[in-house]
């Protein structure tokens, strides 16, 4: 799912300050589209605003204007468009607006000192991370576990696959108020652990599929040299297999953080939690104010982010020191 | 306590039972490989059965699989109801329109490599993302009923299939494209007899992820508002009102459908892709 800009322009033998130049030129589309776009999307809000404060609009009240396309309505009152980049609660935020907002429930809140305090982003995204982790953990655990087994013994890999294929085609949202209420009625105090069994939910699949593959991936010469070597099964499994899988295995934890990520969010949304991104999101849909869900969710694409790029670099340091290409 | 036994003494017969049928020489054939996760699948319902019969568990944390399928008997038509508003209404809707999107759109910025470069780490980016959080800002735009669960899948559906065909539409080599052109064949017939069908088991990758997505963004925006059916909003009011056999009962739609739906998409990949390595083994 996820590759360094360069990871494959490099290999191609394409520079990459070129590729950075490509990136930065798209981004650069989608922001002005963006722009664009704000201006249709909020034209009625703006409208209806400035017929509070009493100025001429063209048709007058907002039950005229229900009817009329926004094109119309834009062209009919090209001074109030304007208005519609500096609207407190936006249908489509401009991005000015939510790097402001971000700037406002992060940065600030670090220079005023209240890091953890229940308005700071920090304070949320530490709540996600929290979950993600011990979801990943759980989840990367139940993987290279499952696989191993799965390696190991033809009955659990008929029995188990097809189940890991089929779990992941359920929909594990619809689990995810279940998995809180049973935690609940058990014993289990907060919402920690049920996110984070949600994440894993998440997460372990791409980690045991890469687990088998990798596991697998020595070929029958290289099983046979160590034969020769009259090595014991759990030598060719810990100096041959193992580190064979090593690529294998951090290729699919990136793709497992960020999944576990989604599921920790995903445990969030439906759920009444009060912390977390997932629950700002919520939150900021049942009080109205959109900013708060855009701030949110470009904190945990920030957070995605990081986490994918901190594997990258761990798995980097590691194979280069085994000797392998990274 | 005697259910604990019998669910002891099936799990260790069914197991029995698949060490057997693995180890014999009809492991390979078609029947065993269907059987075997069958046998297994049934002994995790049979150990759930016996074990909340065991320890009386009560029916608001978690019913048996009896009153389940019970349930699932008796409320077939609402079943059905929620499964045509959130899956052939919801999600199957989004996805086409996402899938088609992504497709138009790879196509067309296939066109310049500069785009090309640009757009695939982005699009590798986006696609790891929690889109699925987008879902309350997507059914204030879009209203409560179906097109806003709709405009959901489409966000999550489009970005694994934008660059699995982006990526795709890369993978023919210079030598094959070179033939083509000794053919004196022009872009629209490379594209369409060479480029195409070479990316198609990377589209059908981007269709596989974005078909178990799908589901989850149709269920998730229901939590946000929709009308009186749905199944993501049978489940949230479902677990309110303690009713949790029933809830159970959606879980196994949604499992059903999820697994339906992948399976198509599998199904069709097996047939368009036939000649693809990964599909001969």
């Amino acid at each position: 799912m996820w590759r360094t800009g360069c990871a494959k322009g490099c290999a191609r033998g394409i520079p990459m300050t070129k590729t950075a130049l490509s990136v930065l030129t798209v981004l650069a589309s989608i922001v002005v589209i963006w722009y664009l776009a704000v201006a249709p999307m909020n034209i009625r809000v703006a409208l209806d605003q400035a017929e509070r404060t009493g100025a001429a609009i063209d048709p007058p009240s907002a039950v005229e204007r229900r009817n009329i396309s926004v094109w119309t309505l834009m062209a009919q009152n090209r001074e109030h468009i304007a208005d519609g980049y500096s609207l407190e609660r936006p249908r489509l935020p401009t991005p000015a607006q939510v790097g402001q907002e971000l700037w406002r429930t992060t940065g600030e809140m670090v220079l005023k000192g209240r890091t953890w305090s229940k308005r700071s982003l920090i304070y949320h995204g530490w709540i996600t991370l929290q979950s993600t982790f011990w979801g990943f953990l759980l989840g990367t655990t139940i993987g290279i576990v499952g696989a191993i087994a799965i390696v190991q013994s033809r009955v659990i890999e008929m029995s188990v696959m097809p189940w890991a294929i089929i779990s992941q085609a359920i929909p594990i949202v619809a689990l995810a108020p279940m998995i809180i209420v049973l935690s609940s009625q058990v014993g289990i105090e907060g919402r920690g652990f049920p996110k984070a069994l949600i994440s894993s939910y998440l997460c372990f699949f791409p980690v045991l599929v890469g687990m088998v593959k990798g596991l697998r991936s020595p070929t029958a010469e290289q099983l046979d040299l160590l034969k020769t070597y009259s090595a014991s099964g759990v030598q060719r499994f810990m100096k041959l297999r193992v580190p064979a899988s090593l690529p294998y295995l951090f290729t699919s934890l990136k793709i497992g953080i960020a999944a576990a990520l989604v599921g920790a969010i995903v445990g969030e949304l439906p759920t009444g939690a009060i912390s977390g991104l997932g629950a700002r999101i919520l939150i900021g849909d049942q009080f109205g104010t959109p900013l708060a869900i855009w701030a949110a969710l470009f904190a945990a694409a920030i957070l995605a982010g990081v986490l994918v790029t901190v594997i990258d670099r761990a798995q980097q340091m590691l194979l280069r020191r085994m000797g392998m290409r990274s | 306590m005697n259910w604990l036994i019998l669910a002891l003494v099936f799990w260790l017969a069914a197991w029995a039972a698949n060490v057997a049928m693995v180890r014999s020489k009809w492991a390979e054939t078609r029947l065993v490989r269907v059987v075997v996760p069958v046998i297994f699948g049934l002994t995790l319902v049979v150990a759930w059965e016996a074990l909340v019969h065991a320890f009386n568990v009560s029916a608001a944390i978690l019913p048996p699989p009896s009153a389940v399928a019970d349930t699932f008997a008796r409320s077939t038509g609402m079943l059905w109801e929620d499964f045509t508003q959130t899956v052939l209404k919801g999600a199957l809707r989004g996805y086409f329109i996402g899938a088609a999107a992504a497709f138009g759109v790879a196509i067309l910025i296939d066109r310049s490599p500069f785009l090309t470069r640009g757009l695939l780490p982005i699009g590798n980016f986006v696609a790891a993302l929690p889109i699925v959080g987008v879902a309350p800002i997507l059914v204030s735009w879009f209203g409560f009923d179906w097109q806003s669960k709709a405009a959901v899948v489409v966000v999550m559906v489009f970005f694994p299939v934008l660059v699995n065909t982006v990526q795709g539409l890369r993978e023919t080599d210079v030598m094959l494209r070179d033939l083509m052109k000794t053919y004196a064949a022009g872009y629209f017939t490379t594209l369409w007899k060479l480029r195409i069908p070479a990316a198609m088991p990377f589209i059908f990758n981007g269709l596989k992820v974005g078909a178990t997505l799908a589901l989850i963004g149709a269920i998730v925006a229901e939590y946000f508002g929709s009308p009186t059916r749905g199944m993501g909003f049978r489940i949230s009011t479902g677990v309110g009102s303690l009713s949790i056999d029933l809830v159970w009962a959606e879980i196994v739609v949604a499992a059903l459908a999820g697994t339906l739906f992948y399976g198509v998409v599998a199904w069709f990949e097996k047939k368009v892709t036939f000649w693809h390595p990964s599909q001969r083994g």
